[in-house]
């Protein structure tokens, strides 16, 4: 394993995630009915500060909440290895609501499989989009992100590592080579 | 918590890790959520079997296990003794082989003889969950009465957590003392010397008859349920006499001027053990227990299938 | 048929002998032990580096024919006790139906006769159908051949009757072996009573069962004058009782199995039902107490108590599993990896209690490798290890406790009235 290439520093990864605020604000036209909700575990620290963006530019917080969506891996093999089972903390109703689903790397798509079920025993929302910091390509399902911080090309044996303040102490963004 | 689970059983507390313990209450707790849904289920368990196999007659444990299976959208057979093929003499291995034949996944098994589960989950691939077996134990029982206490009091170390009843017989008893220790809690258990098997003291508890010196100095009673039918043989308390002297009752907990926990597994002798005023009054979560079974149920169900898929995943890595 | 066995360590207890030597076995008898011995043989065995010593003498063995051949018969027994060393085994009478009678030793006789590549001698039952309410008739199997008197797997419960029996079997000269324990005191038990019946959930048998029957059939012992043999001890206090009555010169003889020096109930605790048998496996320190009473000359003798059972009995829950293991293709090993490696025994003494101390028990020309005795030998090599595995066994039932464990000493020849019966 060695790392080969930095994508994002701390300065270019917030300047990316106040675009894509501004980018839902569009969108969305304005805050009316929209809420973020962060995957675990990056995309619950990610929409958190996407939330704080929204706040910044509009003077108006928005609700964020926190899925878990370990119970709905098509895999359990997958996460055997792994980890913990969470709690999905919503503590607002997502029906009408516009919900932007916020995750660090869109990769296979199956992450977002998954939320999206875990979401829809949730309630009927009206509109769901999706936010990604990095859209890493190699997609096996059909889905596509509304909102990218950074595209970048990877091979299949790279992975890309988000770091972040809050976890890991730093914020940063890598791509690691595995030794194949 | 760094503990992975691995097992593709869970037959008791005893051979369980202090941290496996802990996961499974941490598990448990997310899994709680899914139950205050308005839609309580999710699919991680979707497409999987989960046979009940009951040789003794249980509800509440067979329905909270029926429940667990299903708010993780898996398919459950219950299989009673008085439907099944065991009156006509097949072993309880060639049972469970059937079982597994089916492509069942979890087979979830209360006995009357304690070592079934053991048994069973040695001869079989697929995963066994220990519903009861015989005064042996019953770890799921013990883990939503440790996973209330936890929810109740914020911790397990150093609680004085009291047991009554007849330890001598009870799964309940065996599993909770396992599972209280390796957590840190003081247990005490409590009865007329004929219902204290022997050498309990070496499990690591208290052993008293006084229950009214016990409730002094506890946090939390678990009262077990007394049932004077059972195993012709025995010396057993007289009922009422057991009750005056080690029921818990309304006037034993006001002498006390403090907060205490009672719980009981269900299902409960009013009059017998404990009074009705104390199983409906304040002190009492004995219908908390009831809900808190169905999320440790969950948590144990998607644990094991975790632990079965790890072990077949090695089987064919090799 | 002359048979010379040349070069191996010669062990015969009965003369304290200890040595590098050859034997010569003229037709079924002892010939001579002597170095070097020159003569003619139909048959040499080179024994260098093996042990020598007389065929073993298991004086507790379940053949279980007739009645339930499914689990063993005369034959596979006896070809079982062959390659565990034994020459000659002693039947308990709890068949079906059980030896309680002339006509049934006579009928088990034939079986004997017909099917049996060993010796084996018949122990009949004390009281009719072994219930324990009425007394065989005891003269009358003696004559017909009967080498002792037991109830085994039952003890008779009512001392006057027992007392009864201890008298007629005084007059008749005929040992009696106790089957020491009052099941009222078991208590439908099936693990030994403490710390691990209270873990595993299971119900108990307190020593106590044991020992106060031993207690009371030496005190009976006593009363009648008659020579009685306690079988398998399993616990420190009946070691202690049968110490303290030889001290007083009642005539007693106590006997172990190998899986009481072995084993203990820490066996137990995944509910392997190989591990269960009555008496139970009890603690550490009962282990200790019978390796102390064997080494002190309190047990006299270590036997098997071979009890096969067929796999359908023992693969079921524990409670209502069999009680009983096999023995007979492991004691030898059981006892050289135990006590004479653990340093505890001698060879002259382990011989002793599996070959000498028996004959005498019984009363036979055997366990000795004095010239004149019969040629029942077994040559054995000390040091080599093997695992106990299902697949290794000749008896017909594979509930052996020793399972998967390595074992030290093979049995390479059992000579049997001077004829090479077994040979690995």
């Amino acid at each position: 394993m060695r790392e080969k290439a930095k994508i994002l520093d701390k300065d270019t990864l917030s300047r990316s995630l106040m675009r894509i605020a501004h980018e839902i604000l569009e969108k969305n036209k304005g805050t009316k009915d929209l809420c973020l909700v962060g995957i675990r575990n990056r995309g619950a620290y990610l929409a958190k500060r996407l939330g704080a963006c929204i706040q910044k530019i509009e003077n108006e917080s928005i609700p964020v909440g926190i899925l878990d969506i370990t119970l709905y891996r098509d895999d359990l093999t997958l996460i055997a290895s792994g980890p913990l089972v969470r709690k999905t903390e919503i503590d607002f109703d997502i029906t009408d609501k516009n919900i932007v689903l916020v995750d660090d790397v869109l990769y296979t798509g199956r992450t977002v499989r998954a939320a999206l079920d875990a979401l829809m025993d949730l309630g009927r929302a009206r509109s769901v989009q999706l936010a990604v910091l990095i859209d890493r390509g190699h997609r096996e399902l059909p889905v596509r992100a509304d909102y990218v911080g950074k595209n970048i090309p990877t091979a299949k044996n790279e992975t890309v590592e988000v770091r972040l303040e809050e976890p890991d102490g730093k914020d940063e963004v890598a791509i690691i080579e595995k030794d194949s | 918590m760094s503990t992975v689970w691995d097992k593709k059983d869970l037959l008791g507390l005893e051979n369980l890790s202090k941290d496996e313990i802990g996961l499974i209450l941490a598990t448990a707790e997310s899994f709680k959520e899914v139950s205050s849904r308005e839609i309580k289920k999710v699919p991680a368990l979707r497409g999987r079997t989960v046979v009940n196999l009951f040789y003794e007659p249980s509800t509440r444990t067979r329905v909270s296990f029926e429940v667990a299976a299903k708010r993780l959208s898996a398919d459950v057979i219950n299989i009673a003794t008085e439907t099944s093929s065991v009156k006509k003499g097949e072993t309880l291995i060639d049972t469970g082989k059937n079982i597994q034949a089916l492509k069942a996944d979890i087979i979830v098994m209360r006995h009357n003889y304690s070592g079934a589960a053991a048994m069973l989950a040695r001869a079989l691939e697929i995963s066994v969950v220990n519903a009861g077996d015989g005064w042996h134990e019953h770890p799921t029982q013990a883990l939503l009465d440790i996973f209330t206490l936890k929810e109740k009091l914020g911790r397990i170390q150093g609680l004085n957590v009291a047991i009554v009843g007849d330890i001598a017989h009870s799964r309940v008893a065996r599993s909770n003392i396992w599972g209280l220790t390796k957590l840190g809690a003081k247990v005490t258990v409590c009865a007329p010397p004929m219902l204290i098997p022997v050498a309990i003291e070496e499990m690591g508890v208290n052993v008293s008859h006084d229950i009214d010196d016990v409730l002094k100095d506890a946090d939390a009673v678990n009262v077990l349920r007394m049932q004077f039918e059972r195993d012709g043989g025995q010396a057993f308390p007289e009922q009422l006499e057991y009750f005056k002297n080690f029921g818990i009752t309304k006037e034993r907990l006001s002498k006390l001027k403090k907060d205490i926990i009672i719980m009981h597994p269900g299902p409960l002798n009013r009059g017998i053990e404990i009074s009705s005023e104390v199983a409906d009054g304040k002190h009492s979560v004995i219908l908390e227990q009831v809900t808190n079974g169905i999320a440790v149920r969950m948590a144990v169900l998607f644990l094991v299938a975790q632990g079965q898929d790890k072990s077949k995943k090695y089987e064919t890595a090799d | 048929m002359r048979l010379l066995i040349k070069g191996g360590r010669v062990i015969d207890p009965a003369n304290n002998l200890d040595i590098i030597a050859d034997i010569l076995a003229q037709d079924s008898k002892i010939s001579r032990i002597a170095k070097n011995i020159r003569a003619e043989a139909d048959k040499v065995i080179d024994a260098k580096g093996m042990i020598v010593m007389p065929g073993i003498i298991d004086m507790h063995v379940h053949l279980r024919e007739p009645g339930r051949e499914d689990k063993e018969t005369v034959a596979t027994a006896t070809k079982a006790a062959l390659k565990g060393g034994i020459t000659t085994v002693l039947a308990m009478p709890n068949t079906y139906p059980a030896i309680d009678s002339p006509e049934n030793i006579e009928s088990l006789k034939r079986i004997i006769k017909k099917s049996a590549c060993a010796n084996v001698l018949i122990a009949a039952a004390i009281t009719k159908g072994r219930l324990g309410k009425e007394l065989t008739d005891i003269q009358a199997c003696k004559q017909h051949g009967a080498s002792a008197i037991t109830d085994d797997g039952a003890s008779v419960d009512s001392g006057v009757l027992f007392a009864g029996a201890l008298k007629k079997a005084k007059a008749g000269k005929l040992l009696v072996i106790c089957h020491s324990e009052d099941k009222k005191i078991s208590n439908n038990g099936v693990v030994n009573q403490g710390l691990i019946s209270t873990r595993l959930g299971l119900r108990g048998i307190p020593r106590a069962s044991e020992y106060k029957r031993v207690q009371r059939d030496i005190d009976l012992a006593k009363k009648t004058g008659a020579r009685v043999h306690i079988a398998h001890l399993s616990c420190k206090e009946s070691v202690d009782i049968i110490a303290a009555a030889k001290k007083k010169g009642i005539q007693v003889t106590a006997e172990t199995a190998p899986h009481y020096f072995a084993l203990t109930e820490d066996a137990l605790l995944d509910y392997d039902t190989n591990m269960k048998m009555n008496p139970p496996l009890r603690s550490q320190q009962d282990l200790e107490a019978i390796k102390q009473g064997l080494k002190n000359g309190i047990i006299d003798v270590i036997a098997s108590d071979h009890a096969p059972h067929t796999e359908n009995e023992k693969d079921i829950e524990f409670d209502r599993a069999e009680f009983g293991v096999i023995g007979l293709e492991t004691e030898l090993a059981a006892g050289i990896t135990e006590l004479i490696d653990a340093g505890l025994l001698s060879w002259l003494e382990l011989a002793g209690k599996m070959c000498l101390n028996p004959a005498r028990i019984l009363e036979i020309n055997k366990g000795t490798l004095s010239a004149g005795a019969d040629a029942d030998i077994t040559v054995i090599s000390p040091d080599k290890g093997w695992q106990v595995e299902k697949s290794g066994f000749v008896s017909k039932s594979r509930n052996s406790p020793f399972l998967g464990r390595k074992l030290k000493g093979v049995v390479e020849y059992t000579i049997y009235e001077g004829r090479i019966a077994y040979k690995a």
